[in-house]
């Protein structure tokens, strides 16, 4: 074809530019039009705040298979409560993630930036503390050695910790300052400034109850993840590595703070969640499919019972 | 033919920067906006879109470094042996346009992912050493600094533009990754076109002794190929890869992973203004006075990374040098080594020093990555810094002693 006349050069070139450009364009107009049929409707009576589908939901807890209410508000991890919404907003192509904190109508109040995965996000009983934590190395279960961000923020004085590391952490009695210290799944106490996280070091992974106002964490009790404080304060509902070791799958579980008796749950599967507490006796947690699709299920929190599903295509459960 | 003399060409013009050089660069260009849109969100599709771990997401993307090394060593033999750069060529480059659409058909699947990215792979190794003989075919060897510097330059707009272009359509697309798929599919058709239309074969009389795949024996028992083939491969040995630089400059200075992108962008900005430049300056001062000038830039970028600099200026003054490094190594090694190859097996020829180079360059790599482990990036720069030295040292001995 190099033998063509200049000008039909052109020409050829210039017709096969239109015709690919024209299936270019076509494919992308196409693929920008609106997406998503979930039915929609007023959720009444108890509430249940949840993910479907990435998006930010309200759905009846006493009909949980009625419409949702679906907002425009995608998040990848989300909790509620006190009138304050924290989601943890993914990462896209064009925009980083971060943590965006919303009041009850959807309201932005203030959004963090943040680098890294979603992977954990708590709110305090008062909505005043938000809690949250990212993958940001390796960011998978996959590699050996993952690297968490953990964070709090402090909505009502602005106060923002960006990592508990900085915060000075003990182990019986004496200070760690271990660099391969990773937290994860904050819980917080009534008082707005007691918490309770994960601190994995040495191959332990920690218990450890934290005091915001004086940047303290203390390790109260060993193979205790994501843990998740009961609405009267009295447990601890957490996943325990079987057999202390993590590569063997978890068993959700509660915690007796008074007397650190461990109960494990009627949920025999291996949960990989921080469990989120619906009332004083039941748990609420989101499980994986085959497919990569989760369930939001409940389990009671005394041992008894079984474990049913709640939400189907779920995940993110938080009592509102 | 004496290196020295090669190495110091007499003064061309850019007159002998001939329409077919034009003409492959024009497609370079338009190829290069195809890969590097692809290139630009392939890590944000497999971690984000598809959600695959990063040790899948390592599989994926370390399956097809080999496949290219030994398909370009083929596609050179094969445009020697049949005479057909053209043909080769345009394989290659049609191969890469299709494999762009493969990556829709393979979804989530890691093994067929793998497998279309090592198809898009191959075809880059198919074409790259045959048109680079086309290059150096359609040139006087006097200005074949110029030629490759123009035909880098063109090929870098293609580069500096691709991610724009993909973040253009995923602006327009609702961020889609399979529009920027299927757009990249199609700017690589129009590349193979251009290619039909435009670029004319430099065909010889196909010899009358064929070129056997002993053809690569022959090269290397030639005295001057085998300065060239070692000390490419030995400064490939001293390069630890983009990948890296650009990780630890987003390590120290905590950029956000937004940046990340950019900075592939502003090396490529430095390159393409300065590659016709830096050739044109290799045929006057000598080809390998500038490729050491490069080198002696990197050494420079090593050393920055945790030197005194720091915050904005040290990310300039990094991708400033980092792009002049490319513009002064990376068409200009090529106008060195083309004319020590023989006519009849320059593809194979300019294969073999590019394979050399790759090896290496996969193997420093590794290195580098073990390094970083066990002694800490610090470290592990300025062993990187040291050996570009050694390599730097190594290639003036080989390259600029009188044969």
């Amino acid at each position: 074809m190099s033998g063509l006349p200049v000008r039909a050069r052109f020409a050829v070139t210039a017709a096969a530019a239109l015709v690919l450009a024209g299936v270019a364009v076509g494919y992308t107009a196409l693929s920008s039009g609106p997406g998503g049929d979930v039915v929609a409707g007023a959720v009444s009576g108890p509430r249940l705040q949840v993910l479907g589908n990435g998006r930010l939901s309200v759905v009846s807890r006493t009909d949980p298979s009625a419409p949702r209410e679906v907002t425009d508000q995608r998040c990848d991890r989300a909790y509620a409560a006190g009138g304050t919404i924290a989601c943890l907003r993914p990462v896209g192509p064009l925009k980083a993630g971060g943590l965006a904190v919303l009041d009850s109508s959807l309201r932005e109040l203030r959004t963090v930036p943040l680098t890294g995965f979603p992977n954990r996000a708590r709110v305090s009983a008062s909505g005043r503390m938000v809690a949250w934590t990212l993958f940001v190395d390796g960011h998978s279960y996959a590699a050996n050695g993952f690297s968490t961000s953990t964070g709090i923020l402090d909505t009502r004085t602005g106060a923002l910790v960006t990592s508990l590391e900085e915060f000075t952490s003990t182990v019986d009695g004496s200070v760690v300052t271990a660099a391969d210290r990773n937290y994860w799944g904050v819980t917080f106490a009534a008082d707005d400034n007691r918490f309770y996280a994960t601190m994995s070091t040495g191959g332990h992974r920690y218990l450890v109850e934290g005091d915001f106002a004086a940047r303290t964490v203390k390790a109260l009790a060993d193979d205790v993840e994501c843990p998740s404080l009961s609405p009267d304060g009295t447990r601890i509902a957490f996943k325990a590595a079987v057999g202390g070791d993590p590569q063997r799958g978890w068993r959700l579980s509660t915690l007796d703070l008074a007397t650190m008796a461990v109960t494990p749950s009627a949920e025999a599967r291996s949960v990989d969640d921080q469990p989120a507490w619906l009332d004083d006796r039941t748990i609420a947690y989101g499980v994986q499919r085959g497919d990569g699709v989760n369930d939001v299920w409940v389990v009671p929190a005394d041992g008894t019972g079984s474990p049913r599903v709640l939400v189907p295509e779920a995940n993110s459960p938080a009592p509102l | 033919m004496y290196l020295s003399t090669i190495d110091r060409p007499r003064a061309g013009g850019w007159k002998g920067v001939s329409a077919n050089v034009f003409a492959l660069g024009a497609v370079s260009l338009v190829t290069d906006v195809s890969s590097e849109m692809v290139t630009a969100v392939l890590p944000l599709y497999l971690v984000v879109g598809l959600q695959l771990s990063p040790a899948a997401y390592g599989v994926v993307d370390g399956v097809y470094t080999g496949a290219t090394t030994l398909l370009r060593l083929a596609g050179g033999y094969l445009a020697d042996r049949t005479t057909r750069r053209k043909a080769v060529a345009g394989f290659g480059y049609a191969l890469s346009a299709v494999a762009k659409l493969g990556l829709l058909a393979a979804g989530t699947s890691t093994a067929l992912l793998g497998a279309v990215i090592t198809a898009d792979r191959a075809g880059k190794g198919l074409r790259t050493a045959p048109r680079d003989a086309l290059i150096t075919l359609s040139t006087p060897s006097g200005d074949l600094g110029r030629a490759f510097g123009v035909h880098r330059a063109m090929d870098g707009i293609g580069a500096f533009a691709g991610p724009l272009v993909a973040l253009a359509v995923l602006a327009a697309a609702g961020e889609s990754f399979d529009s920027v798929f299927v757009t990249s599919s199609c700017v690589a058709a129009l590349g193979v076109v251009i290619l039909l239309v435009f670029v004319r074969d430099h065909r010889s009389a196909v010899p009358a002794t064929p070129v056997r795949p002993s053809a690569v024996v022959e090269l290397l028992r030639d005295r001057d190929v085998r300065r060239v083939v070692p000390a490419a491969a030995v400064l490939g040995l001293a390069t630890i890869g983009d990948g890296f630089v650009y990780l630890l400059l987003q390590k120290r200075e905590g950029l956000a992973i937004g940046w990340f992108p950019l900075l592939a962008v502003g090396t490529s900005l430095v390159y393409l203004l300065l590659a016709a430049p830096m050739g044109a300056l290799a045929d006057r001062v000598g080809r390998l006075p500038v490729v050491l000038g490069g080198y002696a830039a990197l050494v420079a970028v090593y050393l920055l990374v945790f030197g005194p600099l720091g915050g904005l200026p040290l990310v300039a003054v990094v991708l400033v040098l980092y792009g002049f490094f490319y513009a002064a190594t990376d068409g200009v090694l090529m106008a060195l080594a083309g004319p020590v190859l023989p006519e009849r097996l320059r593809a194979t020829g300019i294969a073999l020093v590019q394979s050399g180079q790759a090896v290496a360059y996969l193997g420093s790599s590794v290195l580098f990555g073990l390094a970083w482990q066990f002694w800490g990036p610090e470290t592990a720069t300025r062993l990187a810094a040291c050996g570009v030295v050694l390599a730097l040292a190594a290639t003036a001995v080989l390259m600029g002693r009188r044969a």
